[in-house]
């Protein structure tokens, strides 16, 4: 009976936090927010989805990577040249993102099963400073006059605009930008959850765990490896699109491609490795801090101005020594440590109140 | 009828480090066979490359059907389940869950009804049920391996130091239940141990095996009669 009475806490509990995103995220943030933060928000969003990617194959696979940024410059890539160039919509353009990341992932994922660990994530690193060098190689130069490079520039404005069939509410290109990563990072996060409590989320898990039984159950192994590797690509490309979607263009230095694998790596670890929702919380942290960080300085501590030059250097050591205190009190990340402590105090509380009576 | 499980030659190594020297034996269906031996002798070796965990050349022939060259997960789908040394449970899956991985390759519909078979054989397993395996003692961990292996519906169990690092009282215990599992349902097994004593009231054959070759062979009471078998591994 108390065990019933835990379960219904929870799934209580659960469902008010479910009502309370619903409405945050699916009509406070794109309705009452103004421009500037709808945009920062779907940017966490989809650093979130690429986390949750990362996640699958990181967090409940236990193979790093450091070049997930490179599967993300894929899909930015190619949604933004088929809009640009072709004159696809961007929906129309998400499939092929999809079939398209999953299949260089494959094609990665199978040289990588000969490494592990460490090297595993030298191999990756080598993906995300490759992969600007491509796009120098390859991407058309004339997709953008004014920028010089190899990037796609700015995205004409009447593809940003809401397509026809979105429902009324959805009037700006910033909150179409938001409500299709939102859909997205939904559809993603749905998705995550099915596979991990599905036959092939225990299959990832045992290989994470013990290969050797993983083995001897019948598993195949470098199946499952190749797989989670092509899913977590998937996940990064599609993440990728949005980007083009909010940030209007597409662009990749050898150093923006790999600052985004370690934001995904930091937001799963931030969130909690080997939980569904801890990536999206990790991609908020990762894409806020910063602000929050440099709007809480006062203007002077004791006899120190603070002006801006000082803040953009002291932003980065504080976020740097947060991550460290939260590595040391929830090393299991907010989602993976609130869990672990929620259930403690539940196991408490249920023992605390059965024993006389059971015993 | 042939043995359910006739190996001749076998031999499989670590690199450039041969462990078994071309080792023959056969594990007869519904018979329970013990290899004994000391630490490296080749017991986890012999299982793990008739497990295709490991590469090896010989003949082992499984059912009427070779399985040197095989790959793991398809030697597992011809009916051989391995339960590793150290027991191998996925620590972070609850217990249940680490019942299901274990009928990874059954599609059939009698994988629920099954999980409840092994909870009645193994109680201590259901009390724990929606446990992460990582939380219950070796013994326990040890019992779930068996019972994971069990989910595969398995014709032939390979047990590879089944007694390491329990008590006492929790290795006879085990030995009982593996006892009746045979006696029972008829469950095939091959046990690799050092625990000579408990390991030879249990099987009906018994090997011995050292540096990599077959010293001794035959019945248990043969070999718990032996002098060099009493003396090395009994310490009688």
């Amino acid at each position: 009976m108390t065990a019933d009475r835990a379960r219904i806490i929870r799934l209580g509990v659960a469902f008010a936090l479910l009502i309370a995103a619903v409405y945050v995220f699916g009509w406070y943030i794109p309705q009452f927010y103004e421009q500037g933060t709808t945009y920062l928000w779907a940017e966490a969003l989809y650093i979130g989805v690429a986390a949750m990617g990362l996640n699958l194959l990181t967090g409940y696979n236990g193979q790093v990577s450091i070049g997930h940024g490179a599967f993300f410059g894929l899909g930015m890539y190619t949604t933004a040249i088929l809009m640009q160039s072709h004159d696809w919509s961007f929906t129309e353009t998400l499939p092929v993102v999809a079939a398209l990341s999953f299949g260089v992932g494959v094609l990665v994922g199978f040289p990588a099963l000969r490494v592990k660990g460490l090297y595993l994530a030298l191999v990756t690193l080598g993906l995300a400073v490759l992969f600007p060098q491509l796009t120098n190689r390859f991407v058309p130069h004339d997709l953008c006059k004014t920028c010089g490079t190899s990037q796609v520039g700015e995205l004409r404005r009447v593809k940003l605009l809401p397509p026809s069939w979105t429902p009324t509410f959805i009037k700006h290109p910033d909150q179409w930008a938001y409500y299709a990563t939102l859909t997205i990072a939904v559809i993603g996060i749905v998705a995550l959850f099915l596979i991990v409590r599905s036959r092939f989320g225990r299959a990832l898990i045992a290989v994470r765990d013990h290969e050797a039984a993983a083995e001897t159950v019948g598993i195949n192994v470098a199946r499952v490896k190749v797989i989670a590797f092509a899913t977590s690509a998937l996940y990064a490309g599609v993440a990728g699109s949005c980007f083009v979607l909010v940030k209007r263009l597409a662009t990749a230095s050898s150093v923006s491609v790999f600052q985004l694998s370690i934001e995904f790596l930091v937001a799963v670890v931030i969130g909690g490795t080997a939980t569904v929702v801890g990536p999206l919380v990790g991609g908020i942290i990762v894409v806020f801090s910063g602000r929050w960080i440099s709007e809480s300085f006062p203007s002077t501590i004791l006899f120190w101005h603070i002006n801006d030059s000082v803040k953009n250097l002291l932003s980065p050591a504080i976020f740097g020594i947060g991550l460290i205190l939260l590595m040391y009190v929830l090393p299991d990340g907010i989602v993976g440590g609130g869990r672990r402590i929620v259930n403690s105090r539940l196991r408490s509380l249920r023992r605390g109140k059965t024993s006389p009576a059971s015993t | 009828m042939s043995a359910l499980l006739e190996v001749s030659e076998l031999r499989a190594g670590y690199g450039a480090v041969r462990v078994l020297q071309g080792i023959d034996f056969s594990v007869e269906a519904g018979e329970v066979v013990v290899i004994l031996g000391a630490n490296g002798a080749g017991k986890t070796t012999t299982l793990r490359a008739i497990s295709g965990m490991i590469d090896a050349t010989g003949q082992a022939v499984f059912v009427g059907r070779p399985i040197i060259g095989r790959r793991p997960e398809q030697i597992a789908a011809a009916g051989i389940a391995h339960v590793p040394q150290g027991r191998g449970t996925i620590v972070d899956l609850t217990v249940d869950d680490n019942l299901r991985i274990g009928a990874y390759q059954r599609r059939d519909s009698e994988i629920a009804s099954d999980i409840d078979r092994w909870y009645t054989t193994f109680p201590r397993l259901k009390e724990r049920h929606a446990q992460q395996a990582g939380s219950m003692s070796g013994g326990e961990q040890q019992m779930l391996a068996i019972a994971r292996a069990l989910m595969a519906r398995p014709k032939l169990v390979l047990l590879d130091e089944p007694s390491l690092g329990l008590a006492p009282l929790i290795t006879q215990e085990l030995f009982r239940t593996l006892g009746e599992l045979n006696r029972a349902d008829g469950i095939s097994m091959l046990i690799v141990e050092q625990n000579a004593g408990l390991a030879l009231k249990l099987a009906s054959r018994g090997y011995v095996l050292e540096t990599g070759t077959i010293v001794i062979s035959g019945s248990a009471t043969d070999l718990a009669g032996n002098d060099d078998v009493r003396r090395a591994y009994l310490g009688i």
